[in-house]
């Protein structure tokens, strides 16, 4: 096996081995079981840096494992790949910080940490799927790993919580199943390739197409959260704020967004969905979506579901910009895939440290915390300003760019409904930022659970992941004409993607 | 040189006379040890088979058919020896480690389940219709015996209802074997294969029928299936295993010998009401897992509801794939069915109650037994990695390419409805439990061997490259 | 009809009525005996359609003699169960199947 088969493997090994020895460790070898996770943390974003540095160079990494004939296990790292990879990696590392500061104290924690790791083993087998059958099997080990931390407490608003997202998401997978095996029956393999092989196929056989694209895509909608299929979303909320931070932000719906990428670029190509005229009942989802996510944000009082419903919104920019066809609106799509993570884990982290930390979990509670929790209230107005677009975010960037694809795709429509969401953004962030900074606080918090230390409003291990992503927000604003950005990042993959069809003059960026 | 189909038969029979001579309850090395010897047999034959491409034969004691009794091994009969070997073996160390030493279940145990599976191994290497008949005798007055073992009321009763529905479908099954003789003189399948023509007459289309349907009956296909839930929910764990595992599969194994082989020309008419007839039982089967308090009742529901997949390939048996499925799920429910039973028995030693909700608190205490459940539900519901996935992928593609959307709808609903009973157990994992539930320890084998059966089943959900070669190569049907 | 036939079409006939013991009775011992019935039934079958050669022919003979090997260990299982459940239970009828 040369190293170029091993590192994939490598990048699974990296949080899959740490896993299983964790699930065995006694519950209370805390230093052991986090030493193992920080390792295994490290330790993949060590290989990841392998990985990236050898592809800018040109280096082919992939591996390939038969099990059945005709049917492969197969993995890849290419540019849309590691792009999903090193959010996931990164942000995996500060919410283990974040996890091993939340549960401090709580039972179960080797069982919890033991299946986190399986869970972001499954997510990196999703971002190196080199074809559809690949991508299923992690996309359903992902379910399976994620729902005993969804159902971690063991209440029985937990259970029915789990419940619920088993049956959307098996459902799901139900019907990503027959499409995937329906289209490996015509084409005879499910590779992704850039552009796409299913034009491959007879003209004849254009109406399966069709069909096929509906079964995939609602089959990854699930976890996308596209309406209707978002219901599950909400109800997941019950978990712990790491489980819901690593769900929204890095896992679970990212995953259904990629997966929507990966069909419509490397499944079906952006020109051939086009001329089925596939690209347009999807956009049309994606915005109904994001404008029903809005407006259901609204209505919250639960802090989290707010938030939940605020990703429903969000993730379908991603689709947004996937589909409204042209190079400008990929972009746009993509590099909100990597700033939504970064914005929405802040969000949640905040949400929990608020929930820890005072026992806040309805924005009517929120009153005068801003004063209380200044660190935490910062950084999630920071996120929160990104989410509606405002200046010098990493939200402000996706913003700009997808309106720009909606105007070049001949959509003008789409940037209505952009500007819309922005508004209803602000419509329900606006209110908790003002709430927290400006007004009255409580005679006492609902409850108190940790007391303020100087300048230390809670446990540093809850502090320091919302302050760096937080961070990396602005950043991500602020620098995203380096060469190093998340931009720079999607416009390369982008340009891969469209480079057969249209010749891309640098003018354009 | 060892003639490893003789020996498949004769090293059963031979350590399961010793264990009987040696008394009630004795004869457990024995067992653990001809088992590792058959094992080494049926994997010494597979490397043959699938090298030399071509059926291997053996006549017993020189003497050939008529007469005769002839023996024969080809990629079916080789997969299917492997499989029991290879479920037996981790459930031999299981039940030695199950049963104390005077458990009244476990005093006749080993020379039971030797006959078994010298039964077993000899249903799968004959090569005639009536040496068929004898072994099924075999096999199904051994499993009677073993569901019967130490029981009260409840249990002998569950034995006897299976006693009577098996002796019926040997006896259906019989009464076609003998109709076929007067129409043809001769009961050798590889004579016959060429005789049976679509032409045949009404009397071997009546044959071909009581033989199907007396198998059916054995196999518990919907609607014959009402023995099957009180036998295997009331048996004793391993026994339990013995029978959902393997048992089934052979009367399942011989219904798919006959469709392929002497009554293929007849088999279209009734394959879309066998496939309807799995579809009911996949459903059916299901509904009752989801409702039934008891936990080995659910899992013996189980089993009606996965046998049923077996029954929905025979529609598709004319294009390609659809045996391979078949065969892929058969190892896939084998494996899983004994992890699960083997689970649950352990989950019912440590809680002293076999409910599903009074688990609550043996799942913490117990997670590699939970976790062993878990990864044999997630071979039942079909999910990856799994054997259980690669069989739904397979049954799913050959349904496809003849347009049999029914038989898909089915299989997906199947999974899913799979995943209710499942996690029916696997949520008492994780629901926060009563504090003062009462464990009583359990020896660390059992926990192991049905750990070691759901990791083969998910691990051939890696690699079914040599299982496919195994069939194609011995040239199976 | 050549003797044969008769033979097998009593047998035939024989075979049904057994089965339809074995389901519909509900006394234990009258299972048994109908299950008994059925076996001799299938036998004469056996032994009735291979009549029409000249010679004596052996072969259904002989799995006619296996037939009855095995039916009787199959009564002789049956009957130790049944005395079994009349000790346990002191009735000769199957209860109630518990199906929870």
């Amino acid at each position: 096996m040369t190293i170029n088969e091993a590192l994939p493997l490598a990048v699974l090994a990296s949080s899959l081995l740490p896993g299983l020895v964790i699930f065995i460790l006694p519950e209370a070898w805390i230093g052991t079981r986090t030493t193992l996770n920080l390792f295994g943390a490290v330790a993949k974003l060590a290989l990841i840096a392998v990985l990236l540095a050898g592809v800018q160079a040109g280096e082919d990494y992939g591996v390939r494992y038969a099990v059945l004939p005709g049917l492969d296990l197969a993995f890849k790292a290419d540019a849309l790949g590691l792009l999903f990879i090193t959010l996931s990696a990164i942000l995996w590392l500060f919410t283990t910080l974040y996890a091993i500061g939340y549960l401090e104290g709580a039972p179960h924690r080797s069982r919890f940490f033991g299946f986190f790791s399986l869970c972001v083993t499954a997510t990196m087998g999703i971002a190196m799927a080199a074809n559809l059958f690949t991508f299923f099997v992690f996309y359903e080990l992902l379910t399976l790993a994620t729902f005993p931390l969804v159902v971690h407490r063991g209440t029985a608003k937990a259970m029915r919580g789990g419940t619920i997202y088993l049956a959307y998401t098996l459902g799901g997978g139900a019907l990503l199943l027959t499409g995937i095996v329906w289209l490996h029956h015509l084409l005879g393999h499910s590779e992704f390739a850039h552009g796409g092989v299913a034009a491959a196929l007879d003209v004849q056989q254009y109406w399966q197409l069709k069909i096929i694209f509906l079964l995939l895509i609602a089959g990854v909608g699930v976890k996308a959260a596209l309406v209707p299929l978002h219901g599950w979303l909400p109800q997941a909320m019950v978990a712990p704020a790491p489980v819901s931070a690593l769900l929204h932000a890095v896992a679970v719906v990212k995953a259904g967004a990629f997966g929507i990428v990966r069909i419509v670029y490397e499944v079906y190509g952006a020109e051939f969905a086009q001329s089925l005229d596939l690209l347009t009942p999807l956009v049309v989802a994606a915005a109904v979506t994001i404008v029903w996510g809005s407006l259901r944000a609204l209505f919250q009082d639960d802090l989290k579901k707010r938030l939940a419903y605020s990703t429903v919104s969000q993730v379908s920019y991603i689709a947004l910009g996937v589909s409204l066809f042209g190079p400008i609106g990929t972009i746009g799509g993509l590099v909100h895939l990597v700033h939504q993570g970064i914005m929405k884990i802040t969000l949640f982290f905040c949400a929990g440290n608020y929930a820890e930390t005072l026992g806040i979990h309805k924005v009517s509670e929120l009153g005068g915390a801003g004063r209380r929790m200044p660190l935490t209230t910062l950084a999630f107005s920071i996120a929160a300003l990104g989410m509606m677009g405002a200046p010098l975010t990493a939200g402000a960037v996706s913003k700009a760019w997808l309106i720009d694809g909606a105007q070049a795709a001949g959509k003008e429509w789409a940037i209505w409904v952009l500007w819309t969401s922005s508004l209803l953004n602000a419509a329900y962030f606006l209110p908790i930022l003002w709430r927290a900074w400006f007004g009255k606080r409580p005679e006492a918090w609902p409850q108190e659970h940790i007391p303020a230390r100087s300048w230390r409003e809670t446990w540093w291990l809850l502090l320091l992941p919302p302050l760096v992503t937080a961070a990396a927000t602005l950043a991500a604003g602020i620098f995203a004409d380096s060469p190093i950005s998340p931009l720079a990042w999607a416009k390369l993959i982008a340009e891969r993607e469209y480079s057969r069809a249209t010749p891309l003059s640098t003018s354009t960026f | 040189m060892i003639d490893p189909l003789a020996w498949l038969i004769l090293l059963p029979l031979a350590w399961a006379t010793l264990a009987f001579l040696l008394g009630p309850g004795r004869g457990a090395w024995l067992g653990i040890g001809g088992l590792a010897g058959q094992l080494w047999l049926a994997v010494g034959l597979a490397q043959k088979v699938g090298a030399g491409g071509r059926a291997i034969g053996h006549s017993v004691g020189g003497w050939g058919a008529p007469l005769g009794i002839d023996l024969a091994a080809d990629g079916l009969s080789t997969a299917m020896l492997l499989l029991t070997q290879i479920v037996a073996l981790p459930l031999a160390i299981y039940a030695r480690a199950y049963f104390k030493a005077d458990d009244p279940a476990g005093l006749y145990f080993w020379p039971l389940t030797g006959f078994l599976l010298a039964g077993l191994n000899a249903l799968f290497l004959s090569a005639d219709l009536f040496n068929l008949y004898v072994t099924l005798e075999l096999v199904g007055l051994a499993a009677v015996g073993l569901v019967s073992a130490g029981g009260g009321a409840q249990q002998i009763a569950a034995a006897l209802r299976y006693l009577f529905a098996t002796l019926i479908g040997s006896g259906a099954y019989l009464l076609g074997v003998a109709l076929i003789y007067g129409a043809y003189g001769t009961v050798s399948i590889g004579t016959l294969l060429p005789l049976i023509t679509a032409e045949a007459p009404r009397l071997v289309w009546i044959a071909g029928g009581l033989m199907v349907l007396g198998l059916m009956l054995k196999t518990a296909l919907f609607p014959f299936h009402f023995w099957l839930p009180p036998a295997h929910g009331g048996a004793p764990a391993p026994v339990s295993a013995l029978l959902s595992a393997l048992v089934v599969k052979a009367s399942f194994y011989l219904i798919l010998r006959l469709w392929l082989g002497p009554f293929a020309a007849l088999a279209d008419t009734a394959a879309s009401l066998t496939a309807l007839l799995g579809a009911a039982a996949i459903l059916w089967g299901s509904y009752r897992a989801i409702r039934v308090q008891r936990l080995k009742m659910l899992i013996a529901y189980s089993t009606v509801a996965q046998l049923g997949y077996l029954f929905l390939i025979f529609p598709l048996l004319s294009g390609a794939g659809a045996l391979q499925a078949g065969v892929m799920q058969a190892f896939a429910h084998g494996l899983a069915k004994a992890a699960m039973f083997a689970a649950a028995g352990v989950l019912i030693k440590a809680t002293g109650q076999d409910r599903v909700d009074g688990l609550a608190g043996a799942a913490e205490r117990l997670p590699l037994t939970l976790f062993a459940f878990g990864l044999a539900g997630v071979t039942l519901m079909g999910l990856p990695p799994s054997a259980g996935f690669l069989a739904k992928w397979q049954l799913i593609e050959a349904a496809l390419a003849q347009g049999q959307w029914l038989i898909v709808a089915v299989v997906l609903a199947g999974g899913l409805l799979a995943a209710v009973y499942v996690f029916r157990v696997l949520r008492q994992a994780f629901l926060l439990a009563p504090a003062s539930r009462d464990i009583w320890p359990v020896p660390r084998t059992l926990e192991w061997t049905a750990f070691a059966l759901a990791a083969m089943s998910v691990l051939l959900g890696l690699r079914g490259l040599e299982l496919m070669q195994l069939l194609r190569a011995g040239g199976a049907a | 009809m050549t003797s044969g036939l008769i033979f097998a079409g009593a047998g035939a006939a024989l075979f049904a009525m057994g089965v339809a013991g074995v389901l519909l009775i509900e006394h234990l011992l009258r299972r048994i005996l109908a299950f008994n019935l059925m076996g001799s039934g299938a036998f004469l079958v056996l032994v009735g359609l291979a009549q029409h050669h000249d010679a004596p022919d052996p072969v259904p003979q002989a799995m006619v003699l296996t037939g009855i090997v095995v039916a009787v260990a199959a009564t002789a299982l049956a009957l130790a169960l049944v005395r079994r459940l009349h000790g346990l239970t002191g009735s000769l009828e199957l209860p109630e199947a518990e199906d929870d």
